[in-house]
């Protein structure tokens, strides 16, 4: 338990030099559109992301854009790659994203559930 | 004018033949030989014999192979035929062993799927919604 603790330490210490690629990366709509087609189903081809962005979100965007796009996702670690022989697929990784809810969303749970709801309700 | 001929670039033109007549169902049309090394064999869609036949062409020009496996690697079929049920000839092909680089997918006024023909390329099958 304390050892997963340290290494949780860790590893948010590494991610956190990086939080701003994140931010970066999800602050454009097409590629957060991206992601949503990624959790939608995860391991997509660069053809398949195309087509749905496309069809599902309007964005008619040069396969090369998306390609570009998908790099800025890639180098903030929220999408990676796996080569599957010949082809190759896109998955969503949300690891990066776990340094958002430790620093700011579990604190303000665990404040919200200290000062109790209704005392806070008056503020 | 009409377009009577449509070609995919195939590794092997006998193995080709066996993927998309007995796996993919469509007859063998015409099957000639063409010199020694090679053949000129069309397939057409078994619901319309006399309709556009597909050429199963030797991929063997230089430039032939770098493209198709630029194709390959983006997931980009070149090639799509009609079907009437995406999810139908999905099951039915898996069944077959066929490999699938995209299940199938609403996209709209389609649904589409993609998979893979064995000679280097990808294909698109698709019906219409409605």
């Amino acid at each position: 338990m304390a050892r997963s603790g340290v290494d949780r330490q860790v590893s948010t210490c590494i991610t956190f030099c990086c939080v701003g690629d994140v931010f970066k990366a999800l602050a454009d709509p097409t590629r957060r559109a991206i992601l949503d087609e990624l959790t939608d189903r995860n391991g997509q081809t660069l053809f398949e992301i195309c087509a749905r962005l496309a069809v599902k979100h309007g964005l008619g965007s040069s396969r090369q854009a998306i390609s570009q796009h998908l790099d800025v996702l890639q180098a903030a670690g929220l999408v990676e790659t796996r080569r599957e022989g010949r082809y190759k697929f896109h998955y969503i990784n949300t690891t990066p994203l776990e340094p958002i809810v430790e620093r700011w969303l579990k604190k303000a749970g665990r404040d919200r559930h200290e000062n109790q709801p209704g005392q806070r309700a008056g503020r | 004018m009409r377009i009577n001929l449509a070609s995919v670039l195939v590794d092997d033109q006998e193995k080709a033949l066996r993927f998309y007549t007995e796996v993919l169902g469509f007859k063998e049309k015409t099957n000639v030989s063409l010199g020694e090394q090679h053949r000129w064999i069309t397939v057409v869609s078994a619901e319309d014999p006399d309709g556009t036949e597909l050429v199963l062409e030797p991929d063997e020009h230089p430039a032939a192979k770098p493209f198709k496996n630029a194709l390959v690697a983006d997931g980009i079929p070149f090639t799509s035929f009609a079907v009437n049920d995406v999810h139908a000839e999905y099951a039915r092909l898996r069944g077959l062993g066929v490999r699938f680089t995209q299940e199938p997918t609403d996209m709209g006024p389609v649904t589409t799927a993609v998979l893979d023909d064995t000679c280097g390329n990808l294909i698109q099958i698709a019906h219409q919604a409605g």
